[in-house]
């Protein structure tokens, strides 16, 4: 069974308060709307022809229900009997129809019996003090462990055999169970600022239950007992079957059910009959529960993406390009490429046409804002964009090897991506395999790729643990991730990337998850890693200060494109894209002002969903002019290899001002 | 997972875990829960409205066998004597003795247990046995979206059969297998056809609730980030899924998996009775017609004690798996 707890609400606001009528007139608002869907129509109605039959069933059946015909007994299924008639010759369609009410009613007693008496006890821990609170918690909880069925049983002991036992037993035996919701739903709203309020206020403990507490959890009980009424009906037709709940002449379905179990082989109906009644009057409270738990409670994080895109366009094939030769290839070689991932209305490209090359034991950093598309890039780059996500591409070699053609390839392209490219992630807490001994996550990928012992794969990740600076590498790989700390985490993320001795590693903002202290030692682990083995490094960060410091040469990134690329070393002096020189004036220095503002960026990044036809960082830029708007500029070379892509690059920013300084977003 | 290999910091590593902390916790709870049981299961027969003696010999039996029955099982004493001597016999495995045919409750739960046991363990293999493997390839063939047909039938025909309670389906299953096929025999324990219908009846409802949770819990899992490392990796497909994915999904799947199988040993109580199975189900649902408690008593102590062990067994493997789960208590 599922508990729902959820109560969003404005923290300092009681619903009590909130406003009065209109409170039930927008919860009726929103289970009406909950019941407008197919399966909330389909709940709606079985409910309502449920609760028909318990209104009309005994009023129009009645009589002929109870009819005794001496001339039928025991018969099977008939024009005249539907469903056969029982021992006395009494039609079991009818008996099935009129015993909608009993079965109905006590399931909605019980019910009442066992949420009233869970109320009580759940709130006890708030009405009566801590003392007694914890023992009726502690109660609760062992209660909580025995099915509900046994409980049932122990009651129906207590109470006797018959109707009024019966329901006491369900009841009470449901009780804990709804005694556990009301104090977790207690606890959670005690805590409020209203309820704090109210104390303040001089409300007496049972008075703020009443008025501010129930009504604030008053939506999740509701579900829950609307989901424990299925239960209680089930429960009670077992009772009654067992012979322990209603006793002749009345008569439930459990009751009919035992009677037609006995006759089955004369007359299968007699017995399937109340058991799918039961069955879909259970599953008409489920139902009812469910739906109206969606709209109302836990909004269920279901995010679905569109799986249907149109026809994917062959991507442009590659022109004869003769296998270069490793050595003097580059380790990474990008051209146009383009990623494309579903948002929230359809289909968006955040990378659009993005070029550059990597060579060997070359540092490049990818520098922009959230949303720029330097994260996509750089798992595009990995090839760990999943459908429906998708990469195009006129050119995207990793060491000489095509990685937009794989089909027939898949193996030898996967031995050479686990071996030869190394991911570092953002969050090492999230990415590494809580349940998985960092050894063998380690040893993973030399297991499976080199086809290594497991005894060699573990000596090598020690090894690679003790190259990443871990302390105590032997014992460390025997231990779990949560066994370690933030910065040591992120140290066995770089030793795994460097399990196959890599030409690449990719490190996707590797510092960002990290404490400032520990994020320096791991770029200089970063740095001695590709000074030591020649390694090629794609770093990507939003801080374009860290990027100039561990690498050769800075990308940099805005709404999808390569914007400006130069060298590391001429950062500060020959940035020629405003955008640039706006990240590196939003750095603050030692000698800043601190009584001046920080110096932000105007405006906000753009959204991929909409990109501008010009140049994206116009609407931003202080040098935009109406020709940038309408014609986006492209990436052009220079004679020492910088690129940039500006109308404007290089000029003159205006001066900054008080007044143009200050109201922004903050990238 | 790799065995530890001995080395001197493992010796220091025991002392220091936080499973001394953890067992020590659970065995707490377990005497807390067991005192509570007993001490229900003593006050069950006190809190019977009227004399519980004279209702279960009848309204014509003679006042002095009343009495004696009453001096015989202690109920005269103080209530206090009469909860140690209750606590006493329990310890030394003086259950009592039927009123009905004074044979010893020992003797009946020892008659009567293993035949619950072996439907309830049969079940409970079933359930694991088919429903993993199914929420797995479920997870996999509906996952980013994909299969939603797949998806939609899987999802509503295991919300409708998980709907169905095990008594009624044991009636269904006695309909389609005894009566319209007639290949097994419809009540009663004999051959080893005749376990087919209880452990059906048992499995089916919990497999299906058990399956869509373990593709659910699959999706998420592997949206997870260290599903990307592992695909970072290039790790085949069913080395993420079953060494990376699975694992993470087992702890939900198991909590829940305990939970079913709590459920299970209620479940035989109704399903036995349908089906005519000779264990403690219909036992305990006869005893309690015809008011004999001291067989209820002791029956209930059983079911109690056996939920109980199964939620320690369930906590215990969890901590094995998901060397998290000792820690988040701590």
């Amino acid at each position: 069974m599922q508990v729902f707890t959820g109560v969003e609400r404005p923290e300092g606001l009681s619903r009590w308060r909130a406003g009065g009528g209109r409170k039930w007139a927008a919860g009726l608002g929103r289970w009406g709307q909950a019941l407008r869907s197919p399966l909330g129509a389909t709940a709606a109605t079985l409910l309502g022809l449920v609760l028909l039959l318990a209104i009309l069933g005994p009023i129009l059946w009645g009589d002929r229900a109870d009819a005794i015909d001496t001339s039928s007994l025991s018969q099977g299924s008939s024009s005249a009997h539907w469903l056969g008639t029982d021992s006395l010759g009494r039609d079991i369609f009818y008996r099935v129809l009129v015993a909608t009410r009993l079965s109905v009613a006590l399931a909605l007693l019980a019910t009442a019996i066992g949420v009233a008496t869970g109320v009580l006890l759940g709130a006890a821990p708030w009405l009566l003090g801590r003392r007694v609170g914890r023992f009726a918690v502690a109660t609760i909880n062992v209660a909580v462990a025995f099915p509900a069925l046994l409980l049932v049983l122990f009651f129906a002991v207590i109470f006797g055999v018959g109707i009024r036992g019966a329901v006491l037993a369900v009841g009470l035996g449901m009780a804990p169970y709804y005694a556990r919701v009301t104090s977790t739903l207690v606890a959670g709203v005690s805590g409020r600022d209203y309820i704090a309020a109210a104390r303040i206020a001089g409300l007496g403990r049972m008075r703020i239950l009443l008025r501010h507490i129930l009504p604030n959890i008053g939506e999740p009980l509701i579900v829950n007992a609307t989901l424990g009424a299925g239960g209680a009906l089930l429960a009670f037709a077992g009772l009654s079957f067992l012979g322990l709940g209603v006793q002749a002449p009345s008569y439930d379905w459990g009751l009919l059910l035992n009677e037609g179990l006995n006759g089955i082989y004369v007359s299968p109906a007699g017995a399937l009959a109340p058991g799918v009644t039961i069955v879909l009057a259970g599953l008409a409270f489920n139902l009812a529960g469910e739906v109206v738990a969606k709209k109302v409670g836990l909004r269920t994080a279901n995010v679905r993406t569109a799986s249907a895109y149109g026809p994917v366009p062959a991507a442009a094939v590659d022109e004869a390009r003769p296998a270069s030769d490793k050595d003097t290839a580059p380790v990474l070689a990008v051209e146009d490429l383009h990623v494309t991932v579903t948002g929230p209305a359809g289909p968006v490209t955040p990378v659009r046409g993005v070029s550059f090359t990597i060579g060997r034991g070359e540092a490049v950093g990818l520098v922009g804002e959230s949303g720029s598309g330097k994260s996509l890039t750089a798992l595009a780059v990995a090839q760990l964009i999943e459908a429906p996500g998708r990469v195009d591409a006129r050119r995207l070699e990793f060491q000489g090897t095509d990685l937009l053609h794989t089909r027939g390839r898949a193996k030898g392209i996967g031995r050479l991506l686990g071996t030869s490219l190394g991911v570092v992630f953002q969050d090492p807490t999230t990415s590494l395999n809580p349940t998985m001994r960092i050894g063998r996550q380690l040893g993973e990928v030399v297991r499976r790729h080199l086809g290594k012992s497991r005894g060699e794969a573990r000596a090598r990740a020690v090894d690679r643990l003790r190259a990443a600076r871990v302390p105590a590498p032997e014992r460390r790989a025997h231990q779990y991730p949560h066994e370690f700390s933030g910065g040591m985490r992120q140290r066995a993320m770089i030793a795994m990337a460097m399990m196959g001795d890599p030409a690449l590693i990719v490190a996707d903002e590797p510092t960002t998850a990290l404490d400032v202290t520990v994020q320096r030692q791991v770029l200089r682990l970063l740095e001695e890693i590709r000074a030591q083995k020649q390694v090629a490094v794609l770093l990507i960060s939003h801080d374009i200060t860290v990027v100039g410091q561990v690498c050769d040469r800075v990308m940099v990134m805005y709404a999808g494109r390569v914007v400006e690329d130069l060298p590391s070393s001429e950062l500060r002096t020959e940035a020629r894209h405003p955008y640039t020189r706006a990240l590196l004036a939003a750095v603050p220095g030692m000698a800043a002002d601190r009584d001046r503002p920080l110096t932000i960026i105007p405006g906000r990044p753009v959204d991929p969903a909409h990109f501008p036809p010009g140049c994206a960082f116009a609407d931003r830029c202080p040098l935009a002019d109406d020709h940038c708007r309408a014609a986006h500029p492209p990436l052009a070379t220079d004679g020492a290899g910088r690129r940039v892509a500006c109308w404007h690059a290089g000029e003159p920013l205006p001066v900054v001002t008080e007044d143009n300084v200050g109201v922004g977003e903050a990238s | 997972m790799t065995t530890a290999t001995a080395t001197p910091g493992a010796l220091r590593g025991v002392v220091e875990s936080p499973w001394v902390g953890f067992v020590l916790r659970r065995l707490r709870r377990l005497l807390i829960s067991l005192l509570v049981l007993v001490t229900a299961a003593f006050f069950m027969i006190h809190l019977i409205p009227g004399d519980p003696v004279r209702a279960s010999l009848g309204a014509t039996a003679p006042q002095e066998l009343v009495e004696a029955r009453r001096e015989a099982l202690g109920l005269n004493d103080p209530i206090w004597q009469q909860y140690v001597d209750y606590l006493r016999n329990l310890v030394t495995g003086d259950w009592g003795s039927s009123m009905t045919t004074d044979v010893d409750v020992s003797q009946i739960i020892a008659d009567r247990l293993p035949a619950t046991v072996e439907i309830a363990a049969y079940a409970f293999v079933l359930i694991m046995l088919v429903s993993v493997p199914v929420g797995v390839l479920m997870a996999a063939l509906t996952r980013g979206g994909r299969g939603r047909r797949t998806e939609l039938a899987f999802t509503s025909s295991s919300v409708v059969i998980a709907a169905i309670p095990d008594f009624l389906l044991a009636v269904g299953l006695v309909y389609v297998f005894g009566v319209s096929l007639g290949w097994v025999p419809v009540a009663g324990k004999s051959t080893v056809e005749s376990y087919l219908l209880p452990v059906l009846a048992l499995a089916i409802g919990p497999t299906a609730v058990l399956s869509r949770l373990v593709r659910v819990e699959m999706l998420t899992v592997l949206d997870a980030d260290y599903i990307r490392t592992a695909r970072a990796k290039r790790l085949p497909a069913r080395w993420i899924y079953l060494r990376h994915a699975l694992p993470n999904a087992v702890t939900t799947t198991l909590t829940v998996g305990g939970l079913l199988l709590g459920g299970l040993v209620a479940g035989t109580v109704l399903v036995e009775n349908v089906l005519a199975w000779p264990g403690l189900g219909s036992t305990i649902v006869s005893s309690i017609l015809s008011k004999d408690y001291p067989v209820v008593q002791g029956i209930v102590l059983v079911y109690g004690v056996g939920v109980l062990v199964i939620n320690l067994v369930v906590d215990v493997a969890l901590a094995l798996l998901d060397p998290r789960s000792t820690i988040r208590e701590s």
